[in-house]
Formats: structure tokens, C-alpha cells, sequence
């Protein structure tokens, strides 16, 4: 026998500066605003940096500055040029992609494995996919000669900080756009780091503004009379509030919100595969995932068996130090994501369901919790309609394929969902009855920039990736 | 006519659930990334090693060759009494009397293929008849060849009556089961082979011959000790898993190790149920086991060929 | 109003009625208002529908819903391009109420009404072709068969303009049914007896009952409870005028796509997958390719 010993990647590799300013013009200045906030490593709850506070003061000079260049350098400036300077970007990311791995994982609490091998490398892909997009846009399908909305206002969630920045600024740059773009309150610091690397690549300053802050600044970003486009990822309910926001005053909008994805098993699937991606689908990123496949929809004909490998597959699954390379659970990003986490779990026992979780030794400092199935779980519980954006997962059964379909179609959401089944029929059909944006059919949590991404119903409007992404940057 | 009766082989091999080639690979590929260091590294080389069925199958065996083969495998490095020998020699059915004599009292297995190795293309007389000789020649393990013929032709009764017929003949010797997966090609049928033998009394099964390529690969160990492991879990018998062919490196070895802790489980990191067939691969364990003793990096001439 | 050719004969008058679930009934609220000509002349009354109209069209269009959106698009193509057919049939009709109401010579309305059957045979080639130009195969960078598709959202909630009661709702309605969504629309409020009579050729076209579904009455009135109810998907606000922002403020509630009312050119007979384009949604489905 063996047990694995710690693997720990350096942290040596980043120097966190005590101190950041905001990214204004391509500078690094002072916030008018005094307020600060303290960014902690959820992991040991030891603080990592001070970062401003952008105030209204603070949002106008951004968009001043977005504007300019948006004018005066970028949108005029040839597409084929804009697409080095994305490519250029790209490239910095792909040298310094060890730094940016660990400093995502320190200041987001996620597993090296995943910032080493998912966030940053697909980060960079999504600069090299919009860079070739650049001078082709006449060939996208939105007319002869489309062009760029304008300035960008762009609010992006903790869950996946830095892929969530490239998501949005790679297309609104490639597309003649500039950006105005508000980090998560808890995760600044790769944002940060790009805007050191948008100084590197000698992008033209102003078409990349970052502004870190908490709800305040965004409220203030999205709502900026001199924002012509409003992009969003985060909750559904803070969605709503920029859409009323964004009501009447004719700015464009796109929502990438919530989400409750059911993972269909049928009783033909693969089993083996369908049990490594029930976890991938839920326990990716400590389920911190608005695609996440927080549903377990399994025929009932297979449940025993299928959750016997289950809790089998996940009693190996090794939570902890995020920075340790065989780490497959990381910390939970913040303490008042866990109180979400903990009131949801908490519920679903007292409403019935019940929870298991593999003996797992949890950390004595940080954020953590176990992964966590619930079994005896029905449409009604809330476990099984809210999200929890944590490593739980709720489990109910199904006979019928139709039943399978209208479970699974039984939610506001639509974001995404799986279908298991070695029967290409089946499957075809599965996919094409279920209402969301992304279907996984025996695979999930997959992601490529040529892949267009978004929601139905209460998951948002508009897609990000693909040649569909660029229409909302496009006009 | 293939058997379509209910509870016939057909249906039940029919019965395992699919196996998705892309999952397979995903699921390697992460596996792949788990670091074994340090103390773990240290541990992990000293099981692989012990895990090693040191193997000569070449038409150019002779004694001589067989002989100091079993020299290494008793103590694979002169240098260093601590390193552990190797779990068994695996020679060709006429080198069994040469490979006895020289392990004798050793503790290392004398393992022999047998059924018309490679191919298998001899009649089920004449493949009892080279176990047999091979059992009373002193091997205390069978590498025996599924006939591949018939089980691409859907004739699993005969495979499966090969199979229960050598495992008679082998008496106490332990019976492992070459699927040849290289030649099966769909991890479908990997998968019904694995079951197929499990089934049929095997007590390992194995990827590969060596002789046609792909030999082992990471991926079809993966759907064998699966098969192992839901095998345990439905009998309560427990059979063990030999990759063979291709292993060359203490990474792949790890890779290995590491896949049998956690897709079987714990339960399987021992020699008695998993084995690396392999020769060149003995070598680099101990120049890495080397490296972790000395602090130095080690040079392949102060390790034996043979 | 005595019949043209018959002095002495009393001429059946039409009832203008809503058109709910492939039924035409009165207003569940017993109301009625006049409708009068561009010249002022009383024309007819019409249903004046009521909130609960508004739930009832609902409720009969997601009904519809699975139906139509299930049907193959070259079905659905056949069936738009019967409404054209029918249309052609009632040519004249088409033709005396849109002189009526929007005060045009004979000869224009004959244009308006040749325009507006001609959208439903440019939107009826459509239906089959959306697939191909919105959708496609992606290329991702791994073993996958990725494919994005377009599909309807749902149930559409049509504000029709209120200036161009025939040409101008032909073109909102059409795009909106051709993709597979249902629709609840509301017809412009001084002009809305085209409304009803497409309603009529609507019916007798092989269209599903419940995928268009037809209220008149006041924009003010139905509009809100359209914008807010959970159950509508998206909303084009094309006739709201000075609604639009609070409307536009009502569907956030339920996050539905919204088309805002722009600059519209009726005439143009090519008006391409743009609105199409804003009552789909875009599946993505990923595969594996492995033997």
C-alpha cells in the first residue's frame, strides 16, 4: 500500500502586492474612493491584499476613459491589429500560467488541479479563439460590416475569476468594443493580474478598465448612463435588478444567471462514466458552478446500484489544501457562501431528505464543506429547486423518459442539464425535449470557446463563446 | 448459432453496461495528474517492484539467459539488499525446469505461458497438455490466451469452456487470463472479456500478450479492474488485474499504482492482486529508488540487464 | 347596412371576437368597444378583453406549445404558407378593412394586403432553413460532436404596432410562429378588425389551435399583465409606445427576452432571420466520438 504524500505547488511563484489600486486607463491609480476591502485565502482565512473600493467617482473616470478609447484608439483601429493585441494577451497568459494557477487558487479557495489544468488554460483559449474573430466579423452572420456596440459594463461572479474575465473581455475586444469590467468582491486578485498583463501586451490604455469593489461598484457599473452594453454572470436575483435597471433605457443586456441542471441516468448508461461525471458535474469547483449538475435524476430501475458506486467514487475524492496538487475538493470561496450552503443542507434534512457525506477529515481553519449527496429527495424539497452553488447533490428517481424530461424541465432555470444513455434515440430525443442552453449527453462540465453558452428561462439570455457569442457585441 | 437462451453468456456478458471510450480516457487523463512524491514515491516504487512479473518471452531464450533472469529477480539490484525481489519470473513452458531450479526456495512465483502462447491457435488438447506439462514443471502461475477467433465471433461458450477446462488442469497454480485487449479493440468488449474470464474462474486477468501492440495502456487497465471490482462486490471473490507489455517507466508504474487505489481500491495494492508484466521497467524503479536514497540521479550501467 | 347587390336584404353583420385556443369567444368580461374607421366612422364593435383573457390566452398557447414547436419545420412551413392561402381567399375583405382603418385608397390597401400574404410565404421558407443559418457544428478542441441549434423559447407575448394593423402584425406574428413558439398577441387598439379577420383565416389554415392566440382590446388594460405573467417567455413590445419602459421593467421580474420597439420598416420584403432571431434560444449538445 501507499497513501499519497503532500504535493503542495509552490506559492513562491506569486508576489501579492499588500496594496491594489484600481486599472483605470491603463494605469494603476489611486481610488477617489477610500473605502477598501480585505481579500482572504478561504482556505486559512488569512488575508492576501487590500483592494479599493471603486466609488461613483471612481466608475465615471472608468467609463471616461473606455470611451476615449473607444473612439479615438479601438474601434477604429483594424481588425487584424486588434486580434494580435488579442493574441499577445493570450500568450502572456499561457507564460505566466503557473503564477495565475496558484494565485486563483489561493484567492478563490479552488483545487490547483482545476486553475492548473481547466481555468487558465481555457482562459487563454478564449483569447486565442476571439482573436482570429477579430478581422472576420463580416463573415459571422450579423450583417456585411457589424459594428461594435460601445463601451462594455461587465460584472463577473467568484466562481471562476479569471475565465469569467476572459468570457467577457476577449469578445468585446475582438468585436471593437472596450470594457468597464468589476471583478467579484471576493476573488480581485487574477482580474488584477490581467490588468498587469494588459500593460505588458501594450494594450492602448482605456480598453480594459477594472474596477474592484463589492455590490456598490456594480450597481454603479451596470447602471452608468455611459454604458452602451451590460453583461452580467452571477445570481438570477441580482440578474433581475440590472435587467429592471437596464429597463428603458435601451442598453443592450445579456444574463448568464443561475441555474439547477438535472443529470438524467438512464438504466442503459454507461455506469462507470456516468458516475464519474455525476461528480465532475456537481463536485467541479466545489459545485460552485451555475451549470452545475446539482439534480441527480436516475432511473429507478439503477438507483441502488448506481449510488453504491457513487458514494464509493466519492469516498475517494480528497478534500483540502487547494494548493495541493491531488486535491480534488478545495475550500469554499466565502464564509457567507457556507452559511448558504449550510442553511440549504440544513433544510433539506429537516424536510426529509437525507444527507451522507464521506468521512473526511475537514481542516481545522477555512471554509470548507464535505461532499454531500441527498437521497429521498423530492421536486418540492428546496434542496431539489434552489441552487445551492455547493459540493451538494440532490438525488431523485424516475421511471419513464418522459418523466425524466418533465422532472427535469420542472425548474425556472434552464441552464444546463445531462443525459446518460448508450441509446443514440434516446438520447437525441432527451436532448432535444429538455430546456436548457447546454446539454451534456454522457459527459458535463465541458467547455471550449467555440461553444456557445447561456441559459433558458430564469438562467439568463444571450450566449457567450462560439460565432452566437459575439452577437452581443455586435450591432 | 450463438446460445440466446436466458442466463447464457451471451445475455449476461450482453447485460454489462457500456463503456464510454471518451469518460475512459477523461477519467485516465486525470488520474494521470495525481503526484506521487516523496515518501509516497518511496513506498509506491518498493509495492511496484515486488508487483513486478519480470518476463523473457523470446525465441532466443535459453537457460543461460533464463537463469540469470531469475538472479534479478530474486535480487534486482546487487548493489542494494534492501530492494525487494519481484513477484514472479515469466518464461515460455520449456524454460519452466530452468526457471524452477533456479528460484527454487526464493518465494518468487515461477509463472509460465501456456495455450499455445501467443496466438493460441492449437487445439484444446494440445493447450491442456502445455499447461499440464508446465504445472508439473514447477509453475506456480498460468498465462494462459483467451481464443480471440471466438470471441470476436460471438462464441463465448467457447471461450469460457477453455478457460474452466485449463484452469482444471492448473490445479494449485494460479490462472491468469490474457484478454490480448489490443486485438478485442472496443473497451465493450474488454469488458465482457474481463467478465467472461472472472466468470469462468480466472484469478487474474491480464491485458497482453506483448506481442502485438497496444499492449497495456492505462485505459484498458482502468475497465479491468473495474471489472475486478464489481466482480468482488457481486461474488465476493476476489481476482486480480495484470497490465503487461508496454510499461517501461517508474511514471507509468505510478500511474498504474495509482489507478488501482482508487479505482479498486486499496484493497488491490498487493501483489497477490495486481502485477506489472514487464522487464525493462524493473530497471528503472531501481535507479529511481536510487535517486530517492542517494539524493542522485543513477546511470543505467550500474544496474543489470538481466 | 343593407347587401350591395340586394337592396331589399338585410346584410349579416360579423362579430368581431377574440380568438383564444382556436375558439373565438366574447371577452370573459362581457365588454365590447367601438372601433371606428380612419374617417371617424363607426366600423363595429369589438371584444374589449379582459386580464383573465390575458391568463386564458396563456394557459392556451403553452398548451399549444409542445405541439407546435414538435412538429417538423417543414410542417410548420406548410401550414404558414396555408395561412397565405387563406388570406389570398379573403383578399377583398383584408382589403376594405385596412382602407378602413388606415384611411388608404383602395389600391394601397390592395398593395398592403398582396404585401402582407407575401410575408407569410417568405416567412413559411423559413421555417426549414433557421437550423442551418443559426445553427452548426462547433468545433471544440476535443473528442466532442458539439452542435448548437436554435429552438423556440416558448410562449411570446406580441404587442402588435398600432399603426399598421395588418402588414405591420403580419410581420410581428409571422417569425414569431415560424420558429415553433406560440403566440398571445394584442392587436392594436383603434385598428384591430384585421386582427380578428386574420384570426379567422387563422383558423381554417390547419394552425394548431392555441398557437396564435388573438385579444383585443386596451393596450393599457393587457399589456401589464402579458409583461408580468411567469408563464410568457418573451415579449416583443414593437406596438407599446410610451409602455415599453415599464413593460420592458415588468418582464425583468421573470427575465424574458424582450424586443424593444425600434424603427420599422414594413415594406421590406426581406427582412431576414432578425426577428426570428429574437425568439430563439440556442442549444448547445455535446457529445462524445468514441468507438
Amino acid at each position: 500500500m501507499f497513501e499519497y504524500a503532500p504535493a503542495p505547488e509552490s506559492r513562491s511563484i506569486v508576489s501579492i502586492r499588500p496594496s491594489y489600486d484600481l486599472f483605470i486607463d491603463g494605469e494603476f491609480v489611486e481610488a477617489k474612493s477610500d473605502e477598501r476591502i480585505v481579500t482572504i485565502n478561504p482556505a486559512d482565512e488569512e488575508p492576501l491584499a487590500e483592494v479599493a473600493a471603486a466609488g461613483e467617482a471612481d466608475v465615471d473616470r472608468a467609463f471616461t476613459a473606455a470611451r476615449r478609447a473607444f473612439e479615438r484608439v479601438w474601434s477604429p483601429l483594424p481588425g487584424a491589429e486588434r486580434g494580435k493585441y488579442l493574441f499577445r494577451i493570450a500568450r502572456i497568459i499561457q507564460e505566466r500560467a503557473r503564477e495565475l494557477a496558484v494565485l486563483e487558487s489561493l484567492d478563490n479557495g479552488k483545487p490547483i488541479k482545476e486553475t492548473r489544468d481547466v481555468d487558465v488554460p481555457l482562459a487563454a483559449a478564449h483569447f486565442i479563439y476571439h482573436a482570429g474573430w477579430a478581422d472576420k466579423l463580416a463573415h459571422a452572420g450579423f450583417g456585411p460590416s457589424p459594428r461594435p456596440v460601445g463601451v462594455a459594463a461587465q460584472v463577473i461572479p467568484w466562481n471562476f475569476p479569471l475565465l469569467m474575465l476572459a468570457w467577457k473581455i476577449a469578445p468585446a475586444l475582438a468585436t471593437g468594443n472596450t470594457v468597464v469590467l468589476k471583478p467579484a468582491e471576493t476573488t480581485p486578485l487574477t482580474a488584477l493580474a490581467f490588468a498587469e498583463i494588459c500593460q505588458e501586451a501594450e494594450l492602448p490604455p482605456g480598453v480594459v478598465n477594472i474596477l474592484t469593489g463589492a455590490g456598490g461598484t456594480g450597481r454603479a457599473v451596470v447602471a452608468h448612463p455611459d454604458a452602451d452594453k451590460v453583461a452580467f454572470t452571477g445570481s438570477t436575483e441580482v440578474g433581475r435588478e440590472i435587467a429592471r435597471a437596464v429597463a428603458g433605457t435601451g442598453r443592450r443586456l445579456t444574463l448568464e444567471l443561475g441555474g439547477k441542471g438535472a443529470n438524467i441516468v438512464y438504466d442503459d448508461a454507461a455506469m462507470d462514466q456516468a458516475v464519474e461525471g455525476i461528480v465532475s458535474g456537481i463536485f467541479f469547483n466545489q459545485g460552485h458552478v451555475c451549470c452545475a449538475g446539482s439534480r441527480l435524476l436516475v432511473q429507478e430501475s439503477i438507483a441502488e446500484e448506481l449510488l453504491a458506486k457513487l458514494r464509493t467514487r466519492i469516498s475517494r475524492l480528497r478534500l483540502g489544501d487547494p494548493l495541493d496538487k491531488n486535491t480534488d475538493i478545495g475550500a469554499i470561496n466565502s464564509a457567507a457562501q457556507l452559511d448558504r450552503i449550510r442553511e440549504l443542507a440544513a433544510a433539506g434534512e429537516a424536510e426529509g431528505a437525507s444527507g451522507w457525506s464521506p468521512a473526511c477529515p475537514i481542516p481545522e481553519r477555512g471554509y470548507w464543506f464535505p461532499p454531500t449527496v441527498f437521497t429521498g429527495v423530492t421536486q418540492a424539497h428546496r434542496i431539489a429547486r434552489e441552487e445551492i452553488f455547493g459540493p451538494v447533490l440532490s438525488v431523485l428517481t424516475f421511471r419513464t423518459p418522459e418523466e425524466a424530461v418533465a422532472k427535469a424541465n420542472n425548474t425556472p432555470y434552464g441552464l444546463s442539464a445531462g443525459v446518460w444513455t448508450e441509446k443514440g434515440s434516446r438520447m437525441l430525443w432527451t436532448a432535444s425535449r429538455l430546456r436548457a442552453g447546454v446539454v451534456w449527453s454522457n459527459t458535463f462540465n465541458m467547455f471550449d470557446p467555440a461553444s456557445p453558452f447561456g441559459g433558458y428561462k430564469e438562467s439568463g439570455y444571450g450566449r457567450e463563446g462560439g460565432r452566437h457569442g459575439l452577437e452581443a457585441y455586435l450591432d | 448459432m450463438p446460445d440466446t437462451t436466458p442466463g447464457s453468456l451471451r445475455t449476461l456478458l450482453r447485460e454489462l453496461p457500456g463503456v464510454d471510450e471518451v469518460g475512459v480516457h477523461r477519467r485516465t487523463a486525470d488520474l494521470a495528474t495525481r503526484s506521487v512524491k516523496t515518501t509516497a514515491k518511496r513506498a509506491a516504487i518498493d509495492l511496484a517492484i515486488r508487483m513486478v512479473d519480470l518476463t523473457t518471452l523470446e525465441g532466443a531464450d535459453t537457460p543461460g539467459k533464463v537463469s540469470a533472469l531469475a538472479g534479478k529477480a530474486m535480487r534486482p539490484d546487487p548493489a542494494d539488499p534492501t530492494a525487494p525481489s519481484v513477484a514472479a519470473l515469466c518464461v515460455y513452458p520449456d524454460m519452466v525446469p530452468v526457471a524452477a531450479r533456479a528460484l527454487a526456495g526464493s518465494g518468487v512465483e515461477l509463472a509460465s505461458v501456456a495455450t499455445g502462447f501467443p496466438a493460441g491457435r492449437t487445439s484444446l488438447e494440445v493447450k491442456l497438455a502445455d499447461t499440464g506439462a508446465a504445472v508439473a514443471a514447477g509453475a506456480t502461475e498460468i498465462d494462459m490466451v483467451i481464443d480471440r477467433g471466438a470471441f470476436l465471433s460471438g462464441d463465448y461458450r467457447k471461450v469460457f469452456d477453455e478457460i474452466t477446462a485449463v484452469k482444471e488442469t492448473c490445479g494449485q497454480a494460479r490462472l491468469k487470463v490474457i484478454l490480448e485487449t489490443g486485438e478485442l479493440a472496443t473497451y465493450d468488449n474488454v469488458r465482457r472479456a474481463s467478465w467472461l474470464s472472472l466468470h469462468a474462474g480466472a484469478d487474474f486477468i491480464k491485458t497482453s500478450t506483448g506481442k502485438t501492440a497496444p499492449a497495456a495502456t492505462l485505459p484498458v487497465t482502468l475497465v479491468m479492474l473495474e471489472a475486478v471490482r464489481d466482480y468482488h462486490l457481486a461474488t465476493g471473490r476476489r481476482a486480480g488485474v495484470k497490465p503487461a507489455g508496454g510499461i517501461r517507466t517508474t511514471k507509468d508504474a505510478m500511474r498504474y499504482l495509482v489507478m488501482v487505489k482508487e479505482v479498486a481500491g486499496d484493497g488491490w495494492l498487493d501483489p497477490a492482486w495486481f502485477r506489472l508484466g514487464a522487464s525493462t521497467l524493473l530497471n528503472d524503479l531501481l535507479m529511481q529508488r536510487a535517486k530517492l536514497t542517494t539524493g542522485h540521479y543513477a546511470g543505467p550501467d550500474y544496474y543489470t540487464i538481466d | 347596412m343593407t347587401d350591395k347587390t340586394d337592396p331589399l336584404r338585410v346584410a349579416v353583420r360579423r362579430t368581431y371576437k377574440l380568438y383564444l385556443g382556436g375558439a373565438f369567444p366574447r371577452s370573459e368580461s362581457g365588454r365590447s368597444y367601438p372601433v371606428t374607421s380612419a374617417k371617424g366612422l363607426h366600423l363595429a364593435n369589438a371584444a374589449l378583453a379582459s386580464r383573465k383573457d390575458v391568463r386564458d390566452a396563456v394557459v392556451a398557447a403553452r398548451k399549444a406549445f409542445p405541439g407546435w414547436s414538435g412538429r417538423t419545420a417543414y410542417n410548420r412551413g406548410q401550414i404558414l404558407y396555408r395561412i397565405a392561402e387563406m388570406m389570398e381567399g379573403r383578399r377583398a375583405q383584408f382589403a376594405e378593412e385596412s382602407a378602413a382603418a388606415e384611411g388608404v385608397s383602395r389600391a394601397r390597401a390592395e398593395a398592403l394586403v398582396s404585401a402582407a400574404i407575401d410575408r407569410w410565404v417568405y416567412y413559411a421558407g423559413w421555417a426549414d432553413k433557421i437550423g442551418q443559418v443559426l445553427g452548426g457544428a462547433n468545433q471544440v478542441s476535443g473528442p466532442f460532436f458539439n452542435h448548437s441549434e436554435p429552438e423556440p423559447t416558448g410562449v411570446v407575448g406580441i404587442l402588435a404596432p398600432a399603426d399598421s394593423p395588418l402588414l405591420g402584425l403580419v410581420s410581428v406574428l409571422a417569425p414569431v410562429i415560424t420558429a415553433g413558439n406560440t403566440a398571445v398577441l394584442v392587436a392594436s387598439e383603434h385598428h384591430p378588425l384585421s386582427a380578428v379577420t386574420l384570426a379567422e383565416a387563422l383558423a381554417t389554415s390547419d394552425l394548431p389551435p392555441g398557437v396564435v392566440n388573438i385579444l383585443t382590446g386596451r393596450l393599457s388594460e393587457l399589456a401589464p399583465p402579458l409583461a408580468g405573467h411567469a408563464d410568457v417567455n418573451a415579449l416583443d413590445l414593437t406596438g407599446a409606445g410610451d409602455h415599453a419602459p415599464a413593460l420592458e421593467e415588468a418582464a425583468a421580474t421573470t427575465l424574458k427576452r424582450v424586443l424593444r420597439p425600434g424603427p420599422d420598416d414594413w415594406t421590406d420584403a426581406d427582412p431576414g432571420v432578425s426577428r426570428i432571431r429574437r425568439f430563439l434560444e440556442i442549444k448547445t449538445v455535446w457529445h462524445p466520438v468514441g468507438s
